[in-house]
């Protein structure tokens, strides 16, 4: 007797509705057996994890300061995957639109420069990352090149040369010679939502692009596009549909949208320029556009519950004194279980009973 | 039972927050740390101070620590989490979280915040280092005795005060015992990464460098050193482990004493905003014993540590001669005036390269 994995006849809407659900599920009791065996409370830690984060404003608004950055970076990055296109370097983009967007709130540092900056700013950080994000894509258009290689490479020389203009030209004068810029005038920075607190404008503009993004995939020709150039190459071409264009398109849009959020990250939470802005966010936005099936809606929520294990996990550090290995073990489970249960979609289990000759033949 | 049921209860209603009823009376004292605590190098000294810290003053107090907290955007709330979670005294426990501290501090004026190496203070905001550069000056004229090449390799890690006074008070001291040393520079632009220091200890000894020093934190050259067979210095820890015939001394971070003082002054109800730079004589750090030297060498560098702890000898001795061949202005009457040190952006005669970012 033997359990086997063997392909549907079609995709099972009922699991792809419940696996998510299968998913937490199953990390749930691993998460139980795991803090037991830890000697922690189960009950407790799951509390801390899941539900405390959840019981205070403060705590919601950590989250969705969080999963800002993500959710605009993953909407990007879905449209590109959606599109066949594989834009693995929006890390490098988040960074060069951060630098792009600082070089006006650098330049204009202690000047009486107008409400113009930020927007500015803004503006400029979007066309960076975007013009950043092309080189891949024309390269892989005209010449062939890996999109994944080029874009993944691109990351470190990003990464450079911000570290580059922190330790040289942009120096903050009174700051040591540490690398860092001088904090950024008042104009220079993304407003807060609620005085006193770390909510900013950048989760409404993140709220504002899961928006346009659901539109654009699911009202206008030019998302049904994106998404048959990917799904369907020799369809789309008898229907007219360029995927040269669409990748160039998808790669800039997304390029766009993780420039974006790079300068909304260093205009708002950090409020200066220096190394290491991003904890990987446009590599853990990846995680998120997968986990939220590259589907706008999904991505806001995936997005949400990534920052809410982050949040859980400090406050379970804190509370429970549980270490944050527990928490990043913790946070490859769940992706296990998501990824494992995304292909009870396409395949069942069969319990097969070979006969007696193909048994004595195999062993 | 039927309490400890009902504890239960409210712990899982209240935010989780079990532990606060019967740690209720005890002052809560939170930790951020850098990198893992078992990185063998920075974030593991503050660790031990921790434990020293518990065991002289676990019955009063109660500590939390958050791990690998990133320099960026992150530690803000985490530090904020720590005092949300009833934390009076927070040590943040390296200099980019310099900061989120203040901007924390500042908004919890009822909370008392200790910030190591940075230099914004704030009513309720110390700062504490130490003046490692009295240690480096010691390494100084052990490698220049032990060097046989006349080549030292120094593994930097930023390009801030706090490195540059090292490499010049190690080369100051090297020259005193021999005119012609060298020192070849490498930048490891980050605090730890394994792979590059040891990538940095590699290279630097094919230069023709036979006394390794670094500025970062694991103990990666002390292992390439000693897989060549050349010497090396410890950094943050003690390293002779990974290189029992390898290692000479290195400077060891004792926080221990420190956070002690500064949690019994929060408990007295006497902690004030302070900025705290010590050197040998305030135990602020210590040197790991002598080794693999000869006797007259091993009687140099405890002379000379002997001496600075006594205030008889300081590094930044006048006259200092920069690069350019003109002495630097002495603020400090005798020697160099702290704040000089405390923002060096110079190299001193000798050093046959240039500070990056000049």
């Amino acid at each position: 007797m033997q359990l086997v994995l063997e392909k549907r006849a079609e995709r099972s809407n009922t699991i792809a509705l419940i696996s998510p659900l299968i998913a937490i599920g199953l990390t749930i009791v691993t998460m139980v057996i795991l803090f037991a065996i830890l000697g922690k409370n189960p009950l407790l830690a799951l509390h801390a994890y899941f539900i405390a984060p959840l019981t205070d404003s403060y705590s919601l608004e950590e989250i969705a300061v969080k999963a800002t950055p993500l959710v605009m970076i993953a909407i990007g990055l879905s449209l590109c995957y959606l599109a066949n296109a594989w834009n693995i370097g929006a890390e490098g983009q988040f960074l060069i639109g951060a630098v792009a967007g600082s070089w006006i709130a650098v330049k204009t540092q202690g000047t009486d420069a107008g409400v113009w900056v930020l927007p500015v700013m803004l503006v400029l950080a979007a066309a960076a990352g975007a013009l950043y994000a092309l080189i891949p894509a024309i390269c892989k258009v005209k010449f062939g090149a890996s999109e994944i290689l080029t874009s993944l490479m691109l990351v470190y020389v990003a990464d450079l040369v911000l570290d580059y203009l922190v330790r040289g030209p942009w120096r903050d004068p009174h700051g040591f010679n540490f690398p860092t810029t001088a904090e950024f005038d008042p104009v220079a920075t993304v407003p807060l939502l609620i005085e006193g607190g770390r909510l900013h404008l950048g989760s409404i503009v993140a709220l504002l692009v899961v928006a346009a993004a659901a539109i654009l995939l699911g009202r206008t020709i030019k998302g049904f596009e994106i998404r048959v150039v990917g799904a369907a190459p020799r369809a789309a071409r008898f229907g007219g549909f360029n995927s040269n264009q669409s990748v160039i398109l998808t790669f800039a849009v997304s390029g766009a949208l993780a420039g974006l959020a790079g300068i909304i990250e260093v205009a708002g939470p950090v409020g200066h320029l220096q190394p290491g802005i991003s904890p990987g966010y446009g590599f853990t936005a990846i995680i998120v556009a997968f986990l939220g099936r590259l589907n706008p809606l999904g991505i806001l929520i995936a997005g949400l519950f990534l920052a809410l294990t982050f949040i859980g996990g400090e406050q379970a550090q804190i509370t429970m004194k549980i270490p944050l290995d527990v928490t990043k073990v913790f946070q490859g489970i769940l992706l296990f279980y998501v990824l494992a249960c995304d292909s009870l979609i396409l395949y069942r289990f069969k319990l097969v009973f070979p006969n007696r000759q193909v048994a004595r033949g195999t062993g | 039972m039927r309490k400890s049921l009902l504890a239960l209860a409210a712990g899982l209603l209240l935010a989780g927050s079990v532990s606060a009823a019967s740690a209720a009376d005890k002052l809560k004292v939170g930790f951020i740390y850098l990198g893992p605590i078992g990185d063998l190098g920075w974030t593991y000294q503050h660790e031990l101070a921790r434990q020293a810290l518990v065991k002289e003053l676990g019955d009063k107090i109660e500590t939390t620590f958050l791990e690998n907290v990133p320099e960026g955007p992150d530690a803000e709330r985490a530090i904020e989490q720590l005092v949300r979670a009833g934390n009076k005294l927070i040590f943040t426990t390296s200099f980019g979280y310099m900061d989120p501290t203040l901007k924390v501090a500042k908004k919890y004026p009822n909370v008392h915040f200790e910030h190591s190496t940075g230099y914004k203070r704030n009513p309720n905001m110390s700062t504490y280092s130490a003046k490692w550069y009295q240690g480096r000056y010691i390494q100084g004229l052990i490698a220049a005795k032990m060097s046989k090449s006349g080549v030292l390799g120094y593994i930097g890690s930023f390009p801030i005060p706090e490195v540059v006074s090292g490499i010049n008070a190690t080369i100051l001291a090297a020259q005193t015992i021999n005119s012609n040393i060298k020192v070849k520079i490498i930048w490891a632009n980050t605090w730890f990464d394994p792979g590059k220091e040891a990538d940095a200890a590699k290279a630097l000894i094919d230069q023709g460098a036979d006394v390794i020093m670094q500025h970062t934190d694991s103990p990666a050259a002390m292992q390439i050193a000693s897989e060549r067979g050349k010497l090396a210095f410890g950094q943050d820890s003690e390293m002779i482990k990974f290189g029992p015939k390898t290692q000479l001394t290195s400077i060891l971070d004792t926080w221990g004493p420190y956070y002690i003082a500064r949690v019994k002054a929060e408990l007295d109800g006497t902690w004030k905003s302070e900025d705290t730079w010590g050197g040998l004589d305030s135990h602020m750090f210590a040197m790991a014993p002598y080794t693999n030297m000869p006797d007259d060498v091993k009687k140099i560098a405890e002379d000379a540590q002997a001496a600075i702890t006594a205030g008889k000898l300081h590094p930044f001795k006048c006259p200092v001669v920069g690069q350019d061949g003109k002495p630097v202005e002495c603020k400090g009457g005798a020697n160099l005036d702290d704040g000089q040190i405390l923002g060096m952006n110079f190299y001193v005669k000798g050093i046959d390269d240039k500070l990056p970012g000049r």
